[in-house]
C-alpha cells in the first residue's frame, strides 16, 4: 500500500501547516482583519525562495488548492439567488457600471504600463474590481451596520459585482487560452450565452434543481453537493472555461432553502480548502518577486480605494442616502479580499501573463485587507473631525 | 402604522417604522431565524444607534412582552360588566411539563373552571386554541375565569 515513512512525513507536514495556518488565523481576527493575507504570507514563507521548503504534500496542496477554488465559488454563486441577482441588476445598474469602470481601469492601466500586454491587463482589472462580499458582510455585521439605510445599496453594489463576475469569469479564462479575435467573440458570446442559460434554468427550474440535491440527511446531502460541485467544474475544465465558472453557476442554480443550507453546510470544508488555495498561491510566488511590484501595489491600492469611496457615494447619494451614510457606503466598498487572488490564480496557472502579476496581486491584497476593514472603521471618526461643522448634534436632532 | 419593507440580498429582510416620537426603530431579519433590534440614531436617521442581536427564543420573548399585555388590556375593558370575571395572562414555563404539551392535556377548564381563550407566541395572538393544539415553553396564556378559577389554573401551570 503506501509507504508508511512518506506518509507519517506527509502528516507531519500537513499537520504542521494547518496547524501554523490556525495560529496566523487567529492573529488576524484578533486584530480585525481577515486572515487570508496572512496565510498568503505562510505560503511564501514555506515556497520556493521561503524560510521552510515543502517536499511530499506538494500534490495534495495543489489539489487542494484547486477544490478550494471550486468552493470558493460555489457559495460566491449560493450568496445570492437568481431573483436576487436580477433584482440587483435592475436596480443599481447604472452605479454597477460606475464600480466596474472606476475599478477595473486602474488595474488594467498599471498592467498595460508595466508592459505586461492585454491579456494581464484584463486579469489586473479583474484583480482590482472585485470585492469579497463575504468579507464586507462580516465587517457591516462587526461593525453593527447591518440596519443602516445606506447598507441595501452597499448589498446591491455587491450582488451586481456577483453577476459580473458570472460574465467575466469565462470570458477571462477564454482569453487566457489565447485564442484569435473571432474564436475569442465567439468564446465570449458562448459564455455570455451560457451564464443567461443559467440564470434563466435557476429562475425556472432552480426548485427542481435544488429537489434533485438536496436531502434531508446532512450526510448524503454534502456528499451529493461536494459530487455535483466536482463534477460542474470538470465538465467546464474540459469544455475549457475553468473549473471555477463551473462551480459557480451551479451555486447561482441552486435556490431557496436548499442554497441556504448547502451554504451552511459547506463552509466549514471551503474554509479548510481555500486556506489551502491561499497557501498554494503563496507558494507559487518568489518572495524575491514582491519588492520590485511593490511601488505599482500602493499605488494601486491608494488609487483603488479612492475609487471604491467615489462609487459608494454616488450609489448611496442616487438613493437619498445623507452626507455621512455615503461616506460609510464607499468606506465599506474598499475591501478586496479573496476572489482578487482567485482572478490572479486562474491567470498566473494558464501561464499567458508575466508572474509578476501573482507578486503584484499577492502584494495588492495584503494592503488591502489591512486597509479595507480600517477604511470601514474609521471613516466616521475621520470624517467628523474633518468637518468644518459637526452635522447632527445640533441641528438635526432637535428638528426631529 | 406605516412598515417600510427592504429586502438585503444574502442577509435577509429588513423592516423598519418612525415612531410618533421621531425615532426609527426596526428589526432585521436574518435568513437563518435569528433576528436584529436596530433603534436608528436621532442625528443621523440613515445610521443604526445600537443593533442588538437576538436568538428566536429571545425574539419570542420580546414580542410577547410588547405583544401580550396590549391583549388583555382590551379584553379586561371588554369583561369589565362582568364584574366577577377577569382576564390574566399566565406563562407556560420552559422545561415544565406543560411545555410540548398540548392544551388538551392541562385539562384546565375541567379541573378549573377558567377558559383559556388565546395563545400568545412570538407576539401571534392564536384566538380560540383547540385542545389539540400544542403549547411551548414562553407562550402566554390569556385565561379568562373567576378569581379562584384563575388562581387555581395558575397552580396548576405551575406545579402540573
Amino acid at each position: 500500500m503506501f509507504d508508511s515513512h512518506a506518509t507519517a512525513t506527509a502528516l507531519l507536514e500537513l499537520g504542521a501547516v494547518l496547524f501554523g495556518l490556525s495560529v496566523l488565523g487567529r492573529l488576524a481576527w484578533r486584530i480585525g482583519i481577515s486572515p487570508i493575507p496572512l496565510y498568503l504570507l505562510g505560503g511564501l514563507a514555506f515556497g520556493q525562495g521561503g524560510l521552510l521548503p515543502l517536499s511530499g504534500i506538494e500534490e495534495f496542496i495543489s489539489l487542494g488548492g484547486e477544490i478550494g477554488v471550486v468552493l470558493l465559488l460555489l457559495l460566491l454563486g449560493l450568496e445570492y439567488s437568481a431573483g436576487e441577482l436580477l433584482t440587483g441588476l435592475r436596480r443599481s445598474w447604472l452605479a454597477g457600471v460606475i464600480d466596474v469602470v472606476a475599478n477595473a481601469a486602474p488595474g488594467a492601466l498599471v498592467a498595460l504600463l508595466l508592459g505586461w500586454g492585454p491579456v494581464a491587463a484584463l486579469a489586473m482589472a479583474g484583480v482590482t474590481y472585485i470585492s469579497s462580499s463575504g468579507i464586507v458582510a462580516k465587517v457591516l455585521g462587526d461593525l453593527g451596520r447591518l440596519g443602516n439605510r445606506e447598507t441595501p445599496v452597499i448589498l446591491s453594489i455587491l450582488v451586481f459585482e456577483d453577476l459580473a463576475m458570472a460574465v467575466y469569469l469565462p470570458v477571462l479564462t477564454t482569453v487566457l487560452i489565447g485564442v484569435g479575435w473571432v474564436s475569442g467573440l465567439t468564446t465570449v458570446g458562448l459564455a455570455l450565452a451560457a451564464v443567461t442559460v443559467v440564470l434563466v434554468v435557476a429562475l425556472r427550474y432552480g426548485r427542481q434543481i435544488s429537489t434533485i440535491l438536496d436531502s434531508p440527511e446532512p450526510e448524503v446531502f454534502l456528499l451529493r453537493l461536494l459530487g455535483a460541485a466536482l463534477l460542474f467544474a470538470g465538465l467546464a475544465a474540459a469544455a475549457q472555461v475553468s473549473a471555477a465558472v463551473g462551480a459557480f453557476l451551479l451555486g447561482i442554480a441552486i435556490s431557496g432553502a436548499t442554497a441556504e443550507n448547502a451554504a451552511k453546510l459547506l463552509e466549514p470544508l471551503r474554509d479548510l480548502f481555500a486556506a489551502v488555495f491561499f497557501v498554494l498561491f503563496g507558494l507559487s510566488t518568489d518572495p524575491a518577486a514582491i519588492p520590485p511590484v511593490l511601488g505599482a501595489a500602493a499605488g494601486l491600492a491608494v488609487v483603488t480605494t479612492l475609487t471604491k469611496l467615489a462609487t459608494g457615494w454616488f450609489a448611496a447619494r442616487s438613493h437619498g442616502i445623507g452626507r455621512m451614510g455615503r461616506l460609510r457606503a464607499g468606506a465599506a466598498l474598499v475591501a478586496r479580499g479573496e476572489f482578487s487572488i482567485v482572478i490572479a490564480g486562474l491567470a498566473v496557472v494558464a501561464g499567458s501573463v508575466p508572474g509578476d502579476l501573482a507578486a503584484l496581486a499577492t502584494a495588492y491584497v495584503l494592503l488591502m485587507a489591512i486597509i479595507g476593514p480600517i477604511a470601514a472603521r474609521v471613516v466616521e471618526p475621520l470624517a467628523h473631525r474633518f468637518s468644518p461643522r459637526p452635522q447632527g448634534s445640533a441641528g438635526v436632532a432637535e428638528s426631529i | 402604522m406605516d412598515v417600510e419593507v427592504t429586502p438585503l440580498p444574502g442577509i435577509g429582510l429588513r423592516q423598519d417604522f418612525m415612531t410618533r416620537a421621531g425615532r426609527r426603530i426596526g428589526v432585521i431579519t436574518h435568513r437563518d431565524g435569528r433576528s436584529e433590534l436596530v433603534v436608528y440614531r436621532s442625528d443621523d436617521p440613515d445610521a443604526a444607534a445600537v443593533s442588538i442581536p437576538l436568538s428566536s427564543g429571545e425574539a419570542t420573548t420580546l414580542a410577547s412582552l410588547l405583544g401580550a399585555p396590549h391583549l388583555v388590556q382590551q379584553l379586561e375593558g371588554q369583561h369589565r360588566d362582568l364584574t366577577p370575571i377577569q382576564t390574566h395572562q399566565l406563562a407556560v414555563v420552559p422545561g415544565s411539563r406543560y411545555d410540548g404539551a398540548t392544551l388538551g392535556d392541562t385539562a384546565v377548564r375541567s379541573r378549573t373552571g377558567a377558559s383559556i381563550i388565546a395563545v400568545v407566541r412570538g407576539g401571534v395572538v392564536h384566538p380560540s386554541p383547540r385542545p389539540d393544539f400544542e403549547l411551548l415553553g414562553g407562550d402566554l396564556l390569556v385565561v379568562v375565569g373567576t378569581e379562584d378559577g384563575l388562581a387555581a389554573a395558575a397552580r396548576l401551570l405551575e406545579r402540573g
